[in-house]
């Protein structure tokens, strides 16, 4: 059972985190993995902190995971990569989205934003890339998600070509090229490690 | 440009929620209707069977109307499934606990989905106690391709026994996808033609006496079945631990507990008690796992078997690692959480036609009892707009309850439900009201679809399952003919009339509704264009940041800044705004907020 790979992403409802998990499902189950994933619809997805759970290997039993388990956390936010850092194991690796989508508390002024969250990350190993402006290169501001999967793409045991045709089965028709450039720009910014700030 | 690669996708084995896989279970058992109410984390299995095609799939008003149509088409010799989530199921209880004297004529299978930790949910009440209660068989799949293979099981124990048979699943078997292998292949169904007989459909009380005892001797050949069937199974490993477990529990006691020997129950009730003490007997100790309820472990110890006793927690979700650290294993090395993050609880959309609702009767200081849906967010701050939620209905009857109490200091009460949750079990209450001459206000927010659940549509919005057009209610008419005084609709993107109409609505005596009427905010794609705040004319009041839109942000200068990629330019803030500060911006990539 030890050979079983974790994935967590983490977000914000409405960024696409259910998306890009089902994408990373699809992609380990053609290259012949067992895969097990694990979401939350309903109240939670109104904006909320939401977390998609994908494990792959050669027999998978539980479809969520505890603290100190997850192999790779993607978060699609940078305060939910502080809320859920303790999910990734040490030595795990931690894609971090530089955006931050403040959450209600903090808009209307009743409680301070999250101070230090990005050095805390950085002294955690995150990779950092601005996923945002990566997807408007690409020509779709609403492929940031896809961006991510770029990302997460490099350090995940898949080949490109798998995930090419997996994005592209998933997106609507028309957006195909510019989210397999998406994928492409994120991938490339940590194959090249520019991905830092 | 040609994408070839897109046929290579097509697997034998498809990666399935478990919902799907109920579906698909119910399409190859034949199944004729399927029929429910939307509720997380169900919702998806009638959609999914929908989508399959070949069977008739419909949403009702409410759960009991789902379970009572689904007993017709049994009755009249052909298959059905009949879907909801936990709390529905105690809105179809009334139906359950007879149809379980009377038996069926067709196979029928009641999927219902629990919600262990309360993800989506306003409790976390464990189902299996309805199935030993109702007494009717209950199986519990562990995984999608159990999901699937269960729910065409339970067709066949349904007609072999004559009775309802529940299929309970939660949330992390729901919502979970796995693999699963499906032959795609659709049993050929003989339909049963119906035939009067009294004693078996009538229950008036001579009759259901003797159903009263068949349903019990049904029960015994049920346990025997139990005992015998491959729904349940012992995995003997090593003989020192032995668990008995069900559901997704079950894969949390495999990854946690791999050496332990496992009886792992499909059927939950009624329990094989001949195969637990065969169990029992060749372990040297026996704990029971199971997540919410002690609902095995005290039937166990009733029956003096002896149990380790885990200390696993009875609220909330189990893990593997809690399962783990209850027999011993070490927590695993955490990394340091980091302190003092700002929560990030679920909120109204940008847009949402809800939000001016809330701030009208924030404005006239309204009582307000609450109802289900996206709505109920209007009970957090900052609007902090609603005053009790409790179950679908409870609004409208609340309302009137209150009301009797004259313990609101003269403020007036406001009822505020949505359009799917009206027509699910507001119109009763509504009619109560008008029956027993109450005062007050009820509000339908009429948002044309059944929203928080994912936008099924309901009798208001006039829209099947299928997506067909159907007969939309006329809410004015309805109520109109129910007796209530005043009627009125609103535009509730309208703040001024919203709020003049409630003041009238609220300072009239009697009873009156208003019907605000706007789509859900996801429903249409806005392409208006963003606002922006000017900082030049803005005075800082605080008044577009008190409406609780995810789009407008306070910065600690006190000035607030409209994001831009996130505004849908709905106008409700530029209507609150005295100042006319927020002004039209062009849509842009850009992701600071402000004019720039």
């Amino acid at each position: 059972m030890s050979a079983v790979t974790t994935v967590v992403l983490v977000g914000v409802g409405g960024q696409g985190t259910i998306l890009a998990g089902d994408v990373i499902a699809k992609v380990a189950v053609a290259e012949g993995y067992d895969v097990k994933l694990s979401e939350v619809h309903g109240m939670a997805q109104r904006g909320g902190s939401v977390d998609t759970v994908v494990r792959f290997g050669d027999s998978v039993h539980s479809p969520i995971v505890d603290p100190g388990r997850a192999d790779h956390l993607i978060a699609f936010e940078i305060t939910e990569a502080a809320r859920r850092i303790q999910f990734l194991k040490p030595g795990g690796r931690l894609i971090v989205n530089s955006r931050t989508i403040q959450p209600l508390p903090v808009l209307t002024g009743d409680m301070g934003a999250a101070l230090g969250v990005e050095a805390e990350l950085q002294y955690e190993g995150a990779v950092f890339l601005d996923a945002e402006a990566l997807a408007c290169e690409a020509g779709s501001p609403r492929s940031a998600n896809v961006v991510l999967l770029g990302a997460a793409s490099y350090g995940l045991p898949f080949a490109e070509g798998t995930w090419r045709t997996v994005i592209a089965a998933r997106v609507p028709q028309k957006t195909i090229e510019a989210n397999l450039r998406a994928f492409e720009l994120g991938r490339t910014a940590c194959a090249e490690g520019v991905c830092e700030l | 440009m040609e994408y070839p690669f897109l046929e290579v996708t097509r697997l034998t084995r498809s990666l399935m929620s478990g919902n799907e896989a109920v579906a698909h279970g119910a399409m190859e058992a034949g199944v004729s209707v399927g029929v429910g109410y939307p509720g997380t984390p169900s919702t998806e299995v009638l959609e999914s069977l929908a989508k399959l095609g070949g069977v008739r799939c419909q949403w009702a008003p409410n759960e009991k109307v789902a379970a009572e149509v689904g007993a017709g088409v049994s009755y009249g010799g052909q298959r059905t499934l009949v879907t909801m989530k936990h709390v529905g199921l105690n809105v179809a209880a009334d139906p359950l606990f007879t149809l379980s004297y009377i038996g069926v004529g067709g196979g029928y299978v009641l999927l219902v989905a629990d919600d262990p930790g309360m993800h989506s949910s306003q409790n976390e009440q464990d189902s299996r106690n309805y199935a030993a209660f109702a007494k009717v068989p209950m199986l519990e799949p562990s995984s999608s391709q159990e999901a699937f293979e269960f729910t065409r099981a339970a067709f066949d124990i349904s007609e072999r026994f004559d009775t309802p048979v529940l299929v309970r699943t939660t949330t992390r078997i729901a919502h979970s996808k796995g693999l699963v292998e499906t032959t795609g292949d659709r049993a050929p169904i003989e339909p049963i033609p119906f035939k009067p007989k009294a004693e078996k459909w009538v229950m008036m009380p001579a009759n259901a006496r003797a159903r009263r005892v068949n349903l019990d001797s049904r029960m015994a050949l049920l346990e025997e079945f139990s005992n015998q069937s491959e729904l349940n199974r012992i995995e003997m490993r090593s003989s020192e631990l032995g668990i008995i477990v069900s559901g997704i529990a079950y894969e949390y006691v495999r990854e946690a507990l791999p050496n332990a020997s496992v009886l792992k129950l499909g059927i939950v009730n009624p329990l094989p008690v001949t195969l637990i003490a065969e169990f029992a007997s060749k372990v040297d100790r026996l704990a029971v796992v199971e997540e919410l309820d002690p609902y095995m472990t005290s039937r166990l110890l009733a029956l003096g078997i002896e149990l380790v006793e885990t200390g696993l927690p009875r609220i909330g979700e189990l893990t593997p690692d809690r399962i783990a650290q209850a027999f011993g294993a070490q927590a695993p090395e955490l990394r340091a959480a980091v302190k003092d993050l700002p929560p990030r609880p679920p909120l109204l959309c940008p847009g949402c036609p809800h939000r001016g609702v809330y701030w009208a009767l924030g404005k006239l200081k309204a009582v307000v009892t609450g109802d289900i849906g996206c709505y109920t967010l209007g009970a957090l701050p900052p609007l902090s707009a609603m005053d009790t939620c409790v179950c679908m209905g409870a609004s409208v009857s609340m309302a009137h309850g209150l009301g009797m109490t004259g313990a609101t200091g003269g403020r007036p009460i406001v009822g505020v439900i949505g359009d799917s949750t009206f027509a699910h079990s507001g119109i009763t209450g509504l009619l109560d009201m008008v029956y027993n001459g109450a005062d007050g206000t009820i509000v339908i927010l009429d948002n044309r679809t059944t929203a928080m659940t994912g936008h099924q549509g309901n009798p208001v919005s006039g829209r099947t399952l299928s997506g067909d057009a159907a007969p939309a209610l006329d809410l004015e008419a309805l109520c109109t003919s129910l007796g209530v005084q005043s009627v009125r609709r609103v535009d509730p993107l309208d703040l001024a009339t919203t709020r003049a109409v409630l003041a009238e609505e609220t300072e009239r005596a009697g009873l009156s509704v208003v019907i605000a009427q706007s789509p859900c905010a996801l429903l249409v794609r806005s392409d208006a264009d963003p606002f922006a705040v000017d900082e030049e004319l803005c005075t800082r009041c605080g008044a577009c940041v008190r409406l609780g839109c995810p789009a407008i942000m306070k910065l600690p200068s006190g000035q607030p800044v409209i994001d831009t990629a996130i505004c849908v330019g709905c106008e409700q803030c530029v209507q609150v705004c005295r100042y006319s500060a927020i002004q039209a911006v062009g849509p842009a990539c850009d992701f600071g907020g402000g004019l720039s």
